[in-house]
């Protein structure tokens, strides 16, 4: 059964293994599997190999920080100094950063052994990861299955064992969703809490990294490394950061947790329920109290976010034109024909698709009807949540309205793919943090739910998401073609 | 055209000026702002738009925009908000230009301008906003190829956005000529517009007079002086006179001005212009400006062109168009104040009438700074002390004075050396002036049967005899009594 980080660094501490053996073994894992599940785009074996060996000095000195001698994966859309960052695109298929996110940076200096790049959708534009450059990740539990998106490879890798750990961003359910898909635990925590500095934004006020892993005591781990205010991203916050292990073992008594009759209504799959139900009756057990709640603009979120991701969108990847980086065309003849093919043929359908519409919705006429519209309609939705807040410490949901779907079975349908988001995407518009965690399967896939939490309030759904994992064993199933 | 067909109509301009701000680093990124350096140096990950990087706000540039805003009398709103004005070209990295659209730093405000002697009029100022720059394409190195340089990208701008309020290129330039006096006042800007560190863009529409409505404009770019936006505006005005006599239509669009041509041309027509797409940067957060921050940056700023104005006027007697002359550059203000400190406080009229008169001459001519005076502001004041004290007249001061911008030394050594001390015994003049009596018997005739004016020419005789160092009202009065 693959290790959790917990684990890792208990063999680690005690001298059981060495990073370097790990880090070997998980090597070895990603050449056996990768070609199977495609979760990876670049694996940086040299250099984790280099990084376990300092890990180990470091741990021989008895001296190690956090993650010392962990290895893990960064989604290829987090910039790594010196390794190439594609971000899932032809676009950036020949781009290599000259500096480290500072989500990176933070982990690094934790001590922890980057194994590799992981597969994404493209710009992390997608639920199923099948918009990549570099061709769709297989999810673990099922490979004719699709991962979920658009952090699918790092999702799938923690699901199939290829890495204990890996990061991922969320700007609508990108950590989430393939959590709830591939039954691994994410978080993405409230908008500032981790620095945007050095991952390619795709809705800069929605985009947010966070961690994959097997539990939530190791993603409270990772989050701990990762988080904290960065003077390179204005956005970031600067709330101190809670000791989020330490508060993992609170118990949950008396904890009011909301569930939104909104998110348990037509379109969820009633097998989801029915298993999020009995996970739900399981937090009551441990002494929860469960109330019914409402957010009653949710219906408005899709409509909302579709229309603030896609008009960010089309203009953060302006910059993406031939001229200073990235994919350039074969002999321009002039400047539009740069800018034409570059773009034509750097970016993918889906991408394109997403740069139309974003420019149409702030183009002159339009913009008062659709941007400004939709950031009226973010704050409502905002208040909702605040709303509920008033009475309850938490809400609770599914995370998604039905299980992995088949790959291909919603290509050419973007609405239906679009909807898988439904319960996800409400949290970005907030800026709320939410958490995935496995609480059983339907179809032999796993099902995930989501704990949504107040504004810094991380500390709270790693508590609930830790005491859940105490009294199951959802997250510690592994598949079988993997094990 | 004849002069009676300009006058039908009446000319309208706006200007939007674009002052490079004195920060020494950029606008969004650390990298330096120092002009000339060896192209792309200058330009860090965030300056070249690589993916994934953020822009930090310079809140140096946002403090100095205040300045100008109070400066202004504007109003400044405690929120102001970066805005991404979106288009594509190739030396602009992000696609976007981080600039402001709803919410400007600096709100509405005016300024007064004296576009002639004794003429006053105030100027309305729509606002004036934060942005950072482009870099630069160079079409002249490269065959066949276009190169850019990114140095430039970054560097903050204040775009000063005035309201139609002027109706001549003098006024034009009268208006463009007070904010880039202020901005340096304000030590916000080096203006320097060779450089392109100070930038006029006119927008420049006629009707016929009496109307009341705002011809369709164009707007000129490209001037990189004052001399020329004058010029570009006055050849843009009679442009577009003919274009109507014509029986044409003015269309909306950009024009550059050729300095070498003297001429202005299309170069975008504004109905095939980008659609910005502006919005707010959700890069950047609102910037909060508290009254607190107002007051203290208000109270931080130093003596302005018009206070000094006024003050010159009622402490020191200066007269309104001497103050004005002596406020309009801020180191010509700075070189009276410095000589004045050292001066005898009587002698304010006479320093100024040398510092804009024979030294503003000679500067002009040689083509110099007042920064670069060879004479020095303590060299002006001995010069002007030994007038005072008698030493020499005010017409040897000339000679001095042009001795002194040769190099010769200051004003006593070329006094001295060239033995120019006024004669003022008594003795020593008399016999001059015996001399001049003894030598025109016809005119000191005429001078004793009434005729006035003859006392003139004997006082010059008597100077001239002198080689102009006798005191000339010693002479006048000695004359005199000899004479009765």
């Amino acid at each position: 059964m693959p290790m959790t980080v917990t684990e890792i660094r208990q063999g680690l501490a005690s001298g059981q293994f060495s990073s370097v053996e790990i880090t070997r073994d998980y090597l070895q894992r990603i050449a056996q599997h990768n070609p199977a599940l495609n979760c990876f785009i670049s694996v940086t074996e040299d250099l984790a190999l280099q990084q376990a060996g300092a890990a180990d000095a470091l741990l021989a000195q008895g001296n190690p920080g956090l993650l010392t001698g962990v290895p893990l994966a960064h989604k290829d859309l987090f910039c790594t100094d010196g390794v190439k960052t594609s971000c899932g695109s032809r676009m950036l298929d020949n781009f290599i950063a000259p500096y480290d996110a500072t989500a990176v940076e933070r982990i690094r200096d934790a001590g922890a052994v980057m194994l590799g790049k992981t597969n994404m959708d493209e710009f992390a534009m997608g639920s199923s990861n099948e918009n990549s450059w570099y061709g769709n990740v297989a999810n673990p539990w099922n490979t004719a299955h699709v991962p979920g998106g658009s952090s699918g490879g790092s999702a799938a890798a923690v699901a199939a064992g290829l890495a204990p750990a890996a990061t991922g961003t969320d700007t609508g359910g990108s950590i989430r969703q393939p959590a709830a898909l591939c039954g691994v635990t994410g978080i993405k925590p409230t908008y500032g809490r981790v620095s945007r500095y050095g991952m390619i934004a795709f809705g800069s006020s929605l985009d947010q990294g966070g961690p994959f892993a097997r539990s939530a005591a190791d993603c409270a781990l990772l989050l701990q490394a990762m988080s904290g205010f960065d003077a390179r991203d204005s956005t970031s916050s600067d709330t101190p950061v809670d000791d989020y292990s330490a508060r993992l073992e609170q118990g949950i008594e008396g904890l009011k947790i909301g569930l939104p009759k909104e998110y348990f209504a037509e379109g969820l799959d009633s097998r989801l329920a029915r298993v999020i139900e009995t996970a739900i009756d399981e937090l009551r057990k441990q002494g929860a109290e469960i109330l019914d709640i409402s957010l009653p603009n949710t219906h408005l979120s899709i409509p909302t976010y579709y229309v603030v991701a896609m008009a960010e969108c089309s203009s953060n990847l302006s910059r993406f034109d031939g001229v200073r980086f990235g994919h350039r065309c074969e002999n321009p003849v002039d400047l539009e024909d740069l800018y034409k093919r570059s773009r034509g043929e750097g970016f993918g359908a889906e991408v394109k698709r997403r740069i139309l519409i974003g420019t149409y919705a702030l183009s002159a006429g339009y913009y008062d009807a659709y941007y400004l519209k939709a950031q009226q309609l973010r704050r409502m939705i905002k208040n909702d949540f605040q709303t509920a807040f008033d009475s309850v410490d938490l809400i609770l949901g599914p995370t998604t309205p039905e299980v992995a779907f088949k790959i291909g079975a919603k290509t050419d349908d973007p609405v239906s793919m679009y909807l898988q988001d439904i319960y996800t995407i409400s949290l970005n518009l907030a800026g709320l943090p939410g958490l995935s965690l496995p609480v059983g399967f339907v179809d032999g896939l796993p099902v995930g739910m989501q704990l949504i939490g107040n504004y810094f309030d991380e500390a709270r759904l790693l508590q609930v998401a830790h005491r859940y994992q105490q009294v199951s064993d959802w997250h510690l199933q592994a598949p079988e073609a993997f094990s | 055209m004849t002069a009676a067909e300009i006058s039908q109509w009446e000319t309208v301009i706006g200007l939007e000026i674009h002052a490079q701000l004195a920060t020494s680093s950029k606008i969004f990124s650390g990298a330096s702002t120092a002009y000339g350096a060896e192209a792309n140096t200058q330009a860090c990950a965030v300056d070249l738009g690589l993916p994934g990087v953020l822009p930090v706000l310079n809140r140096e540039a946002v403090r100095m925009a205040i300045r100008f805003g109070v400066a202004i009398d504007a109003n400044i709103d405690h929120q102001s908000v970066f805005a991404r004005k979106n288009y594509f070209y190739p030396d602009l990295p992000k696609g976007y230009q981080i600039s402001q659209f709803e919410h400007p730093i600096v709100g509405k405000g005016q300024i007064s301008i004296s576009p002639a002697e004794g003429e006053h009029k105030l100027v309305g100022i729509t606002r004036a906003h934060l942005e950072e720059d482009a870099g630069k394409s160079i079409h002249d190195q490269f065959p066949e190829q276009s190169g850019i340089d990114l140095n430039r990208a970054g560097t903050p701008l204040l775009e000063i956005v005035s309201e139609p309020d002027m109706r001549s290129a003098k006024e034009a330039v009268a208006y463009a000529r007070k904010i880039h006096s202020l901005v340096r006042y304000l030590e916000i800007c080096d203006g320097n517009m060779q450089e392109g560190s100070f930038r006029c863009d006119a927008n420049v529409s006629i009707r016929r007079r009496g109307s009341d409505q705002l011809g369709t404009r164009a707007e000129i770019k490209n001037i990189n002086s004052f001399r020329f936006l004058e010029r570009a505006i006055n050849h843009e005005v009679e442009r577009q006179i003919e274009v109507i006599e014509d029986g044409g239509r003015v269309v909306q669009e950009t024009r550059l001005y050729d300095s070498e041509r003297d001429e202005t041309r299309s170069m975008r027509s504004k109905e095939e212009a980008n659609d910005y797409r502006y919005f707010p940067d959700p890069d950047l957060l609102p910037v909060n400006i508290s009254a607190s921050d107002i007051a203290e940056i208000r109270a931080a700023l130093p003596e302005l062109p018009e206070q000094k104005k006024q003050r010159y006027i009622s402490e020191l007697g200066l007269s309104d168009y001497n103050a004005e002359l002596l406020t309009a550059n801020r180191d010509t203000a700075v070189y009276f104040e410095t000589a004045f400190a050292e001066a005898d406080a009587t002698q304010a009229a006479v320093l100024v009438n040398w510092i804009l008169g024979d030294l503003a001459g000679a500067l002009n001519k040689a083509g110099l700074d007042i920064t670069e005076s060879p004479i020095n502001p303590a060299a002006l004041v001995q010069l002007v002390a030994r007038i005072a004290d008698e030493t020499i007249s005010g017409k040897i001061a000339k000679q001095v004075f042009d001795a002194m911008w040769q190099g010769e030394g200051n004003a006593d050594e070329i006094i001295e050396a060239r033995g120019l001390r006024q004669i003022t015994d008594s003795g020593a003049i008399e016999t001059l002036i015996d001399e001049v009596i003894a030598a025109n018997p016809e005119q000191v005739e005429q001078f004793r049967a009434g005729k006035e004016k003859v006392l003139g020419f004997l006082v010059g005789q008597v100077m001239k005899e002198s080689r102009g160092k006798a005191n000339p009202g010693q002479v006048n009065a000695l004359l005199r009594d000899k004479l009765k």
